[in-house]
């Protein structure tokens, strides 16, 4: 007999795999990686925000991603700050922040283990639902604008000279990142999220012809890991995050080898 | 220069561009016209602004004054300079010329026999060679059915055999689909023998005209030196006559890049 809060882990952690593993091809065909992991840092300080104001902490999550996205897009105008460093500060001063926020709020009981690293086991029906609502709106809006953001992936200037709203295009999926993230952290935490969007990604780049390809294959090695963490994480009972993550990195080791079997074979 | 006889139908035209970026004039007072079924080409010195006059005229950079015109409802065929396709993204010919736009995936087979690389569609992008690969991005260009098509150093790279195929790939497509071409280049010689107007820049408009009244003008031989000229001349002559220069590979003298 399977436990309910199993059934309910899995439900929740397969539906962040499956949503977080596609848009995770993204960051990695444009190198954004470190963006995620600014997005997943400056969380905390959501988390803070809406323990402070009395919501829920994922929507705390999706404010502080949104304006983390904003700040980013705005700076893009600008020279005299570099990208990398800009993200640098805002990961470093989001999580600084969040705990120094935390701090103050005495008299509440905060489990900052299960926000930094996951605590998807004590995940509630309510949580599942937001989790699958957000993860339905993130890939409606990838579905809509795949094609102009794989155009102006593959070559910016071309895309814009045909037309595609550059701009429009990336804040549409710097947003859709940032619900990812929020999503997410319920089931890996702040500090593992980004490893969800690219272990997977990168875990069947060998296997891969197409980019859409890599998109569902991916889904399917995030579900895996997910899966493969969770039952790791009962059986020798190890924390659940970490655990996931692990078997993710698992799975990119099987990936790797087995899309360098393929290609020896084809050579 | 020249006078043309016949003036094609205009499908782009820049009036008065002037570029400054920082304290830098880039381009100053610059015209220039493209007309239907007629290849133009812009030549000059690295550094000179050429790349800088395409993307304003592409739409993507404002001239600092003038202005361009395009024909309403133009549709625009680019192959940007510095082309690659990063290795992180699987994609395979078929795909990337679907992605072209609508309607294109019913036309890839036949698009791809047109530039002479119909046995591509299968292949992994990344691992096409430099003539193949700008083939399928003629390809992917012409799939959008374009009336202008804008070729920024579409040689580069590619060894002479290569370039003089390009080139009357080029050639053809003007011919059967009657679209005006843009070209840019800093090797003069193929290059001017296969166009109808060149268009020689150099932070402004030095000379512009036929190919054989500019290689004979003194604002050309300034520019270039009266060696080019006469290495020119030599250029067009041979490419009249021979099509079997395999096996050359173009050394690019400068290492500098230019202005995006």
């Amino acid at each position: 007999m399977i436990e309910d809060f199993l059934v309910r882990a899995l439900v929740a952690g397969v539906g962040v795999a499956a949503v977080a593993a596609p848009l995770g091809c993204f960051v990695v065909w444009r190198r954004m990686a470190y963006f995620g992991a600014t997005l997943a840092h400056s969380a905390l300080l959501g988390v803070a925000l809406g323990l402070v104001l009395g919501f829920d902490a994922m929507l705390g999550v999706a404010v502080s991603s949104v304006a983390v996205t904003l700040i980013v897009v705005a700076f893009q105008r600008q020279v005299l700050i570099g990208g990398d460093t800009l993200l640098g500060i805002l990961a470093h001063s989001g999580l600084a922040f969040g705990l120094v926020a935390l701090s103050f709020l005495r008299g509440v009981r905060v489990d900052l283990m299960a926000y930094l690293f996951g605590d998807v086991l004590a995940v509630t029906a309510t949580e599942i639902a937001w989790i699958y609502g957000g993860g339905v709106l993130v890939l409606a809006t990838l579905a809509i604008i795949w094609r102009p953001l794989l155009a102006l992936t593959i070559h910016e200037e071309l895309a814009r000279a045909e037309g595609v709203p550059a701009l429009r295009v990336q804040i549409a999926f710097m947003l859709t990142l940032a619900v990812a993230v929020a999503i997410a952290m319920k089931v890996v935490g702040v500090l593992l999220i980004i490893s969800l969007l690219i272990i997977p990604a990168a875990a069947v780049r060998g296997l891969s012809r197409t980019p859409e390809q890599m998109a569902v294959l991916a889904a399917a090695a995030g579900a895996l890991s997910v899966v493969g963490g969770l039952l790791a994480s009962l059986r020798w009972d190890t924390p659940s995050g970490p655990s996931i993550v692990v078997a993710a990195t698992v799975v990119f080791a099987l990936g790797l080898a087995a899309g360098t079997l393929r290609r020896t074979a084809q050579s | 220069m020249s006078a043309d006889l016949a003036v094609p139908e205009p499908l782009i035209r820049a009036s008065g561009v002037d570029l400054r970026l920082g304290r830098t004039q880039i381009l100053s007072h610059v015209d220039m016209t493209v007309g239907r079924g007629e290849i133009v080409t812009l030549v000059g010195p690295n550094g000179a602004g050429k790349s800088c006059l395409v993307r304003i005229i592409l739409g993507l950079l404002a001239p600092s004054a003038g202005e361009v015109w395009r024909q309403p409802g133009l549709r625009v065929g680019y192959l940007p300079q510095h082309l690659s396709i990063d290795p992180v993204l699987p994609i395979t010919v078929r795909r990337l010329l679907a992605l072209a736009g609508p309607g294109a995936a019913g036309k890839i087979q036949a698009v791809l026999t047109e530039v002479g690389a119909d046995t591509l569609a299968g292949r992994a992008v990344q691992d096409l060679s430099g003539g193949e690969f700008q083939r399928v991005m003629l390809a992917r260009a012409l799939l959008r059915d374009p009336d202008l098509l804008v070729l920024d150093e579409p040689l580069r790279g590619i060894d002479l055999g290569g370039q003089l195929a390009l080139y009357d790939l080029i050639g053809r497509l003007r011919r059967d689909r009657g679209i005006g071409v843009l070209m840019v280049s800093h090797d003069l010689h193929i290059v001017m023998a296969a166009t109808d107007r060149v268009v020689c820049l150099n932070h402004h408009v030095c000379c512009s005209g036929a190919p054989e009244a500019v290689s004979r003008s003194p604002e050309y031989a300034a520019l270039f030196g009266d060696a080019a000229a006469r290495q020119l001349a030599v250029y067009a002559h041979r490419h009249d006559h021979s099509h079997d220069l395999h096996g050359h590979v173009i050394e690019h003298a400068h290492t500098t890049e230019e202005r995006p």
